[in-house]
Parts: structure tokens; C-alpha cells; sequence
């Protein structure tokens, strides 16, 4: 990314990140920076896809992250021998109403594609948008299933619903406590009480019985996303004489819940998440060390598909020291649903679009599971979790074993010995 | 009552307002889809902005927990039409009611008990977010997971049960904007309008001068917090999706009241006007933003609050005032009439 | 449950609740002198506590060396606000403070967002993960030095108001305007020297929480609204009615947290707030409404 002549630059520049555009600014004394309608690569008629972010408001450490599997996309696609896309960046501001609103905003400019948003809510948001102007929307990562039970024609989704992720974390925690030869007999089921959280928590009830786990959740806790303090939830959890602990959780109380349990001198013998916070790199650079041990059975990708690893490469190209993760990986590939469904098309008509994405089937893809393809809601349901464990500031993935690259590792290594 | 509604505004008010109601009326025709989303934007805050003006500008009780009632409304709307199917005009007078009844307590509580002024605006703050951890974990309303209002179809617009196009939604809450207007300018001309004027300015005179301060109070918040619910029904049908994150929030009981002050407190087309700047302040930032080609989240929203800093530095009194000097329609009759 | 459960709980929310008095004292001190409320009280705490965090990972400073010249900055940055911007809005109606400040609010925010970006920031110091154990009992130790401060702060706080001539000074502008301005004190000038100190008190604060919690932009907003929930409860304008606050949250959130869902414990802070204002409008130990 190269900052010399901004004026010129603006519309070859892939993406410009917030650092590098701090950096930019300071050093040239001048405001600069990428046009928002930046060409990810300039040849043939580009497909105008616009992508729709929280960037700024409570989402924004997301929403940015997201926006890092942008920047990345570019040079991959063409290696595929994908049409260019023209990326019109949208900012959501974490709010439904500004989502809309953007969303608009971006097919009066011209996209032909939607891409977003993150969250639950905003997608709701953009996808009645879509539907109405009959513009395919295609959404990176939102878990609440109602979003495709709308009977919606324009909207899909490339990410497991709430039960699907809790169904796979399941099956692979069983593989894992195979794997490592123990399981802890009784857990407590800490979640956000927030729409992920609360999702997860619904359908519990039903999955755990079904799949008959080793472990009795001894109690089921909902705590507060934006919580300050965890102290009393830990103490609680503590308290029930469980040895693991089963959790839904976001970032900022994934790390107050692990001082926490420092601080209570507890270490349960398995952490197992299903959802973010766990294995993210503010999580691993936060905690250091006493990150380490958490398996996350999440939403990823397969280490070993090529597509992972060139995605890998390009990410630590553009931002060295950040690690691939669910949130690049599913906004890449919602772009790779694009560009392969203009490609079948032939055409930039948003109709003859969402004909093709129905009948996308790509089978070189990076997520786990045989590929991307959409039922008749528009759900991909071939979608596969895997077992993510934290080792020495790193990621592994320990399960399913046709993706894992690793042995998972239990139990947890005691907090006061590391 | 006609005659009420226009008495002693002056003739090229007049003709503006109609003037503007024309161009609204005509908008859809004009203008393209994102415009329209903006209008329907602009409209929302400027007949919840008049809904809160009853209880601030009017009566003087400063309200920062709105949302509340915006909520109540949506969710009672919407979980009656998940449901059960009901039409949201069947839902709506329970609506109105469940708001009305709040704000009823909340008041009768508060000037009870002598809460007055910055306690009682953090009273207001307090039960807007006890309803939303509330709504959070109430699972008949979808709690934190969210409320999903069935989308059935967009070809046809059918207003009974609020389905259709933005267009519909639009002359909706255009109809609501316009109907707000003219309630409120019969209130204001109302005895009811002329006690709390009074209550506002000095409210122990008031009290002296034999006005039952505490029942005119009461009347401001119930109508206030009614009003206000009936944005809340247009809120949920129009997003199709509740979360009490979004709809209880503090940010959004500030997101309400921005109009109305900035436009002009207690005035009739200030929560207009303010509308207006506020929305389209926040849409052409955007604009320039992307003119200019800086794309970095969050500089949007510091320009904004530049913008909203010195407004307030520099028009104590708000935007409508000094403009409508400077349109010369300032009323003849009295000093400090509200046109 | 086991015994030790409720003491640990009720210790734990006990010293957070201090740390929250010594960020609600800021807001108080402010208002029961200036008769502001400032609503960019959360955003200037998170200012301070990147201020704290910057320092440490860029220069490794401890952030108890960091108390001085942070609350030295805030105080000059709300001087500077008093000064400049709030002192014209004195004798202006509460809701056109108020939008001024959330304008403030809103520009701090976003400047925050823009600077330091989005992911949460920490402090990691080598008592970070510190616990004393005293039999059963285990206590968190950064919470306990913050807790410690948090009341020494408060104690030097209130020296300065009862004792020095300053302090008296502006004390009484704080109980009759007029009459300060007969006797011939310069009130807009001690109006920002309060302010400044509320602001130097929040920055203190923000020193201490940067010990217990990870600070991200969208911080201000929520901790501007605890500071409002306690410093009502306490009393708007009384010192030790700030402290007794923040405790009275911490223990109720705490409680709350324990015998019922902890979900739901913020709602319980709330219905504490309401309650304190139905039955004694002006705080616990506020004074009587005039």
C-alpha cells in the first residue's frame, strides 16, 4: 500500500486500514486517504458490491476487523480467475437506522451486490432494503435464524445459524474429550445476554439431550455483554463445584472473565466457547500467557484447504501480527460469493445475480465443510464448526480431525503455573 | 376549530407551510429511493421531537428517557401482531394506553414526591433503562434475542396491517407528522396550552395564581408518553425488528430530543425544522466525507458534534427563532407567541 | 452455596463500588459547586484511562506514577472547558447544558475511536492477576489499591475544601452566588478551577479503573450513566454522599448478581436510583431541595 501521491492513488488503493491512514495523514501534515469506492483491481467491467460494516458505534472493533478481509480479497479473487469487484464501502455505525439508510444510499449509487453487516439486527435492516429493490444481499455473519425465515428470494447467508453452531460444538467436543481421554463431569453454562447469547441459550434445551454429553451443566447463567465487573459470576460458577465451564461470549468479558479466574484462583479443567472473545488476538495479546488452554468450537476455516492458507498470507502482508480468524474469513467469502455468482452470470443484472448465487456451488473455498452452496431460503446448511484451541499465542485447530492440523490438549494448564 | 388553527398566523406562514406540505406530498414522485429513506428518517424525529415538546418545550418537564415510550409502543404493536396477527390499529389504543399509564406513574410519582428538574430528567433516564434490561429478559418478547416481525410482502401495500412499501410508509408517517402539528397547535391555544406556558416560565406563580400545577403536569407527560408510543407502532413495523439494546437505549431518547432543541423548544415548527438539520446535517457530512474521500469511522460523527456545538453556542434559543424573524413571519399579537 | 461465597461477593462489591465513588465524586464536585451536569463525565474517564494506557505501553510507566500528571492534565483539559466552553451556559436551562455537553461527548468519543481505535486497551502490570488470600476469603489486589486511593483521593479532596482559602472560596460560590459576587470573588474563574478538579478527580479515577477494567471507546457513554446512578443516589454535590453511592451500587449490582440472574444486575442499580429519588429526592445525604 503505497501512500506517495495520495491524489493519484485514491482509486488504486485497495483499502487503506485506520493505522496506516493515521500514519499517512501525520507524515503528509494533509488529509488523505482511500476513495470509498476504491477498485479492487482495475480491468473488465467491475461488479459494484457494496459492503456494509459497523465501523464506528459499539461495533466498531469488529466491524473494522471485518473490513481487514476486504483489503484482502482483491488479489485473491483475480488469482482465481474471478471478475474485478468494486467495492463502495458503507459504514453501518452499529445502528439498524444508519444500516438502512447506507444500504440505500449504496444502490442509488450504483451496487449491484450487497455485503454485511456483522449483526443481526443491521442485516435484518439491509436485507428488507434488498429484498424491495430486488438487489441479492449476501450476509457474511449474522446467527440468528430468523433471517431466513422471512421467506426472503434476494437475501443469503454463508454462516451457521445459532443451532447448527451449537449442534457441531457438540459433536466436536465429543471428538475432543475422545481425543484427550477426559471430559469434565459437571459444567456451568455462562452466555451474554445479548441476540447471539440468547439464541445459543434457546437452543440448548433441546441439542444437549440429544446429543448425549458426558458432562451435566449444573447451572445456566446469563451475564451482561457490556458488564464491568464479572467478579460475582465467576465466584458463583465457582462455587457450584463444577469443574468446566461451557460459554457464549464476546471479547471484553472473555478477558474479564479469564482475570477473573486468575484472580479467584480457579482454573476449571475445560473451557469450552462457542462463540467469539476466546480465541480472538485482542483475547491472545491482552492475556499473554494465560491465554492459553481455551477451545473455542466455532465458525473457521480449514488450515489445510489452499485457499486458507493464501488468505493467511495475505493477511499477515497487510497486517502483520493479526491472525486469520471467522470474521475475515466469512467477509471474504461472502465476496467470493459474489464475484463467482457475476462470473456464472455473465452479467451485472441484480436478478440474473441472485439466479446464479442459488446455484452456487463452490467447492474451493476456506471455511470448513464441502463448499458453499445455498438451500431454497438461502441458508448455507453444509456449513461445518471446527475446535479451535489457544497454544503459546497461537491458534490450532484440534477438531473436526479432517481439518485439524493439532492434537487438542486437556485438561487446562492451572492458572498460578505458567 | 379551523378558525383556532390558523388564528393570528400570519398569511405567508401560511402559504410556506403549505407550500412545504405540498413538496412533501409530492416528494415520492421526486425524489429517488435513498432520499426517500432520508425523508422517512426526517419525518420520524420530527413527530417524536413534537410528541416530546408537549412534556419540555410546552410544560417544561425535561424528559432524556423517551425511548421508553417509543419501546413500549413498538413492542406492544409488535408482539401483539407476532402473536396473535392483530392489526396495529387494533393494537394501537392498548398501545397509547400502556405508554399513557407509564408516564401516569412515572409523573404521579415524581411530582408526588417534589422530583423536579435535572433529578427528574435522570428519573426519566433510570426507567427508560430499567425497561430495557427488563425487556431484555422477557422471552415473550424475544428479550435480548430480538422480536422479528413477520415480513410477508412487499408487491402490495396493505395499511391495516402496515405492510408495504416505503412509500406507504411514508405517507404514514407524513399523515402522523402533519396530525401532530395541528394537535399540538390546538393545545398550545388551549387553556390546557396557556397553563403549562405558565407552569414552564415560573410554576409557583402558576401555583399562586390557582392553576393545578400537579394535574396539568400529569396531562403533559400521559399525552406526551402516548404520542410519543404511536412512533414507537411506525418504528416496529417500518424496521420489522426490535432489540431492546436498540429501542431502550439512552442514545436514542437523545437521537429524539436533538430536533427539537436545536430546532427551537416549545415551538410549533422548531421539532421540524430541527428534524430537518439534524438528519440531514448527519446524511450531508456523510456526503462530503465521501467527496472528499476520508473514510475513516468516526470522523462523520466528530464534525458532527462540532456542528452541534456551536448551534448551541450560538443559538441559545435554537434555529426556528431567528429564522422566522428572518422570514418576518414573527406574530404581531404577542412578544413571545410561538408560530 | 458455600459461606464464603457472600463475603467474598459482598467484599468484592464493596471495593469496586469505592472505585466507582471516586469517578461519581468528579460529577459531584462539579455540580454542587458549577450546578452543571456534565455529561461528557465517562468520555473524559476514558480519556484519562488511555492517557494511563498509552503511557505504560509506549514508556512503561506504572500507572500509580501516572495519578499525578494525568489528574494535572485533566485538570487543565476541564479548566480549559470551563473556561472556554460551559462557563457562557451557566445561567443557560438545563437542557441547553445538557446538549452541549453530549455534543462534547459525541467528539470525544469518536476522537478516541479515531486515535486509539476500537479494540479494548489494557494495562498489564506485574500485580495485574494479584489476589490476597485471607482464609477463605480472596480479594482481588488491584482492586484493593484502587479502592485505597479512591478513599485517600477523597480524603485530600475533602481537606481542600473544608481547610484552604480556596477551597472555602469556593464553597461559597457554591452556597450563594450573589453573595460571592458582592464580596468580590471571581466566580467564573473558581467555577473553572472546580471544574478542573472535577475533571483532575475523574482522571485519578480513570488511573485506578485502567487497573480493573480494558478501555474502549464506547466506555464513556456507559460509565458517564453509573456515575449519574450514584452521585443521585449519594446525594448531588455531597463528597461523602459520592463515596457511600458507588459503594451502595457496587454492593446492590454485586447482591443482585448473586441471588438473582446477573444479567440482570444493572437492573437493580436502576430500581435502587428510582427508589432513592421517590423517597429522598435529594440523595441520601444530599441536602434538602431547595
Amino acid at each position: 500500500m503505497t501512500n506517495d501521491s495520495p491524489r493519484e492513488n485514491r482509486h488504486q488503493l485497495t483499502s487503506i486500514t485506520r493505522r496506516t491512514f493515521v500514519a499517512a495523514a501525520g507524515a503528509a501534515g494533509a488529509v488523505a486517504g482511500a476513495s470509498p469506492f476504491s477498485v479492487i483491481h482495475a480491468q473488465g467491467a467491475a461488479l459494484k458490491v457494496g459492503v456494509l460494516l459497523p465501523r464506528s458505534g459499539v461495533q466498531a472493533g469488529i466491524g473494522q476487523d471485518c473490513h481487514r478481509g476486504v483489503g484482502i480479497t482483491g488479489d485473491i479473487l483475480k488469482g482465481l480467475g474471478l471478475p474485478p469487484l468494486e467495492i463502495m464501502n458503507g459504514d453501518t455505525e452499529s445502528s439498524p437506522d444508519v444500516a438502512r439508510a447506507r444500504a440505500e444510499r449504496l444502490i442509488n449509487e450504483g451496487a449491484q451486490l450487497l455485503v454485511g453487516a456483522f449483526d443481526s439486527g443491521q442485516s435484518t435492516a439491509i436485507a428488507q432494503v434488498a429484498e424491495q429493490k430486488g438487489i441479492p444481499f449476501v450476509i457474511n455473519i449474522a446467527a440468528a435464524p430468523p433471517i431466513t425465515e422471512q421467506g426472503y428470494k434476494f437475501v443469503f447467508r454463508n454462516f451457521p445459524t445459532a443451532p447448527m453452531i451449537l449442534s457441531d460444538a457438540f459433536a466436536n467436543q465429543k471428538e475432543v474429550f475422545t481425543a484427550t481421554g477426559m471430559a469434565p463431569k459437571s459444567v456451568v453454562f455462562m452466555h451474554v445476554n445479548d441476540t447471539f447469547g440468547t439464541s445459543m441459550a434457546g437452543a440448548i434445551g433441546g441439542l444437549f439431550s440429544k446429543f448425549g454429553m458426558p458432562y451435566t451443566i449444573a447451572e445456566t447463567m446469563a451475564y451482561d455483554p457490556a458488564a464491568r465487573d464479572l467478579s460475582v459470576e465467576v465466584a458463583k460458577a465457582k462455587a457450584t463445584g463444577a469443574d468446566g465451564l461451557l460459554l457464549v461470549s464476546r471479547l471484553n468479558d472473555a478477558v474479564l472473565l479469564t482475570r477473573e479466574l486468575v484472580k479467584q484462583r480457579w482454573t476449571p479443567t475445560a473451557i469450552l466457547s462457542m462463540g467469539p472473545g476466546w480465541y480472538e488476538d485482542q483475547y491472545l495479546k491482552t492475556l499473554g500467557k494465560l491465554a492459553d488452554g481455551p477451545i473455542s468450537f466455532v465458525p473457521w476455516f480449514d488450515p489445510n484447504k489452499k485457499l486458507s492458507q493464501q488468505l493467511e498470507a495475505a493477511l499477515a502482508k497487510a497486517h502483520p501480527g493479526i491472525n486469520l480468524n471467522t470474521n475475515h474469513i466469512f467477509t471474504f467469502e461472502a465476496l467470493l460469493v459474489a464475484a463467482d455468482a457475476y462470473k456464472r452470470a455473465g452479467s451485472t443484472d441484480p436478478k440474473a445475480l441472485a439466479d446464479a448465487i442459488r446455484t452456487t456451488n463452490i467447492k474451493d473455498n476456506a471455511s470448513i465443510g464441502p463448499g458453499i452452496s445455498f438451500d431454497a431460503k438461502g441458508q448455507n446448511v453444509t456449513l461445518k464448526n471446527a475446535a479451535i484451541q489457544n497454544r503459546g499465542g497461537k491458534l490450532v485447530t484440534v477438531a473436526p480431525s479432517a481439518a485439524a492440523n493439532a492434537k487438542p490438549e486437556l485438561p487446562v494448564a492451572p492458572y498460578d503455573k505458567r | 376549530m379551523i378558525a383556532t388553527l390558523v388564528a393570528d398566523v400570519p398569511r405567508r406562514g401560511l402559504v410556506l407551510l403549505l407550500l412545504l406540505l405540498a413538496a412533501l406530498v409530492a416528494a415520492p414522485l421526486l425524489v429517488n429511493d435513498y432520499l426517500l429513506t432520508v425523508l422517512i428518517l426526517i419525518l420520524y424525529f420530527a413527530y417524536a421531537g413534537q410528541a416530546w415538546n408537549i412534556m419540555m418545550g410546552f410544560a417544561g418537564q425535561l424528559s432524556l428517557g423517551h425511548a421508553l415510550y417509543v419501546g413500549l409502543g413498538a413492542y406492544t404493536a409488535a408482539a401483539l401482531f407476532f402473536h396473535f396477527g392483530l392489526s396495529p390499529w387494533i393494537s394501537l389504543p392498548l398501545a397509547l394506553a400502556v405508554s399513557g399509564l407509564v408516564g401516569a406513574i412515572m409523573g404521579l410519582l415524581a411530582f408526588r414526591f417534589g422530583v423536579a428538574g435535572v433529578y427528574f430528567a435522570i428519573l426519566t433516564i433510570a426507567v427508560a433503562e430499567f425497561a430495557r434490561i427488563g425487556f431484555d429478559h422477557w422471552s415473550w418478547v424475544g428479550g435480548s434475542a430480538g422480536l422479528f416481525v413477520p415480513v410477508a410482502n412487499y408487491t402490495q401495500n396493505d395499511l391495516w396491517t402496515l405492510r408495504g412499501s416505503p412509500r406507504m410508509f411514508y405517507y404514514v408517517i407524513l399523515a402522523l407528522t402533519v396530525l401532530a402539528l395541528l394537535v399540538c397547535r390546538l393545545l398550545l391555544k388551549s387553556r390546557a396550552g396557556y397553563y403549562w406556558q405558565a407552569i414552564r416560565e415560573d410554576e409557583d406563580a402558576a401555583r399562586a395564581l390557582g392553576v393545578n400545577t400537579f394535574r396539568y403536569k400529569m396531562y403533559a407527560v400521559v399525552l406526551s408518553a402516548a404520542m410519543t408510543s404511536l412512533a414507537g407502532i411506525f418504528f416496529a413495523f417500518y424496521y420489522n425488528n426490535l432489540f431492546p439494546e436498540q429501542v431502550f437505549t439512552i442514545g436514542r431518547s437523545i437521537e429524539l430530543i436533538l430536533g427539537p432543541i436545536i430546532g427551537g423548544l416549545g415551538t410549533l415548527i422548531g421539532p421540524i425544522v430541527g428534524a430537518f438539520l439534524i438528519t440531514g446535517l448527519a446524511e450531508a457530512l456523510h456526503e462530503a466525507m465521501l467527496r472528499i474521500g476520508i473514510d475513516v469511522p468516526g470522523a462523520k460523527q466528530v464534525f458532527y458534534g462540532v456542528c452541534l456545538l456551536v448551534v448551541v453556542m450560538a443559538l441559545p434559543h435554537g434555529v426556528w427563532p431567528p429564522l422566522r424573524r428572518l422570514l418576518g413571519l414573527d406574530p404581531k399579537t404577542s412578544g413571545k407567541g410561538k408560530a | 452455596m458455600p459461606a464464603e461465597i457472600y463475603l467474598n461477593v459482598a467484599v468484592n462489591g464493596l471495593l469496586t463500588g469505592l472505585v466507582y465513588g471516586l469517578m461519581a465524586l468528579g460529577l459531584s464536585v462539579i455540580f454542587g459547586v458549577v450546578r452543571v451536569v456534565n455529561f461528557a463525565h465517562g468520555e473524559m474517564m476514558a480519556l484519562a484511562m488511555y492517557a494511563t494506557v498509552a503511557a505504560f505501553t509506549s514508556l512503561g510507566l506504572d500507572p500509580f506514577l501516572m495519578l499525578v500528571p494525568v489528574a494535572a492534565a485533566l485538570f487543565v483539559l476541564g479548566y480549559a472547558l470551563q473556561a472556554g466552553v460551559i462557563n457562557p451556559f451557566i445561567n443557560r436551562p438545563e437542557h441547553s447544558q445538557f446538549m452541549l455537553l453530549v455534543a462534547v461527548a459525541i467528539i470525544l468519543v469518536n476522537i478516541q475511536l479515531i486515535v486509539f481505535g476500537p479494540d479494548a486497551r489494557s494495562v498489564q502490570t506485574s500485580y495485574s492477576f494479584d489476589s490476597f488470600q485471607i482464609g477463605k476469603l480472596i480479594v482481588d489486589a488491584s482492586k484493593v489499591y484502587a479502592a485505597a486511593t479512591a478513599l485517600l483521593i477523597a480524603g485530600a479532596l475533602f481537606a481542600f475544601f473544608r481547610f484552604t482559602i480556596l477551597g472555602k472560596a469556593i464553597r461559597a460560590c457554591a452556597d450563594n452566588y450573589a453573595g460571592a459576587l458582592v464580596v468580590g470573588l471571581d466566580v467564573k474563574r473558581l467555577y473553572a478551577l472546580t471544574f478542573g478538579i472535577g475533571a483532575a478527580c475523574v482522571g485519578a479515577a480513570g488511573v485506578m479503573l485502567s487497573l480493573v477494567i480494558d478501555v474502549t471507546p464506547s466506555l464513556g457513554p456507559a460509565y458517564t450513566l453509573l456515575a449519574f446512578v450514584i452521585v443521585i443516589t449519594g446525594g448531588l454535590g455531597s463528597m461523602p454522599g459520592a463515596l457511600l453511592g458507588g459503594v451502595l451500587v457496587g454492593l446492590t449490582e454485586a447482591l443482585a448478581g448473586l441471588f438473582y440472574t446477573p444479567s440482570a444486575k444493572g437492573m437493580f442499580a436502576f430500581g435502587l436510583l428510582v427508589l432513592v429519588l421517590l423517597f429522598r429526592p435529594q440523595g441520601i445525604l444530599g441536602k434538602k431541595l431547595g
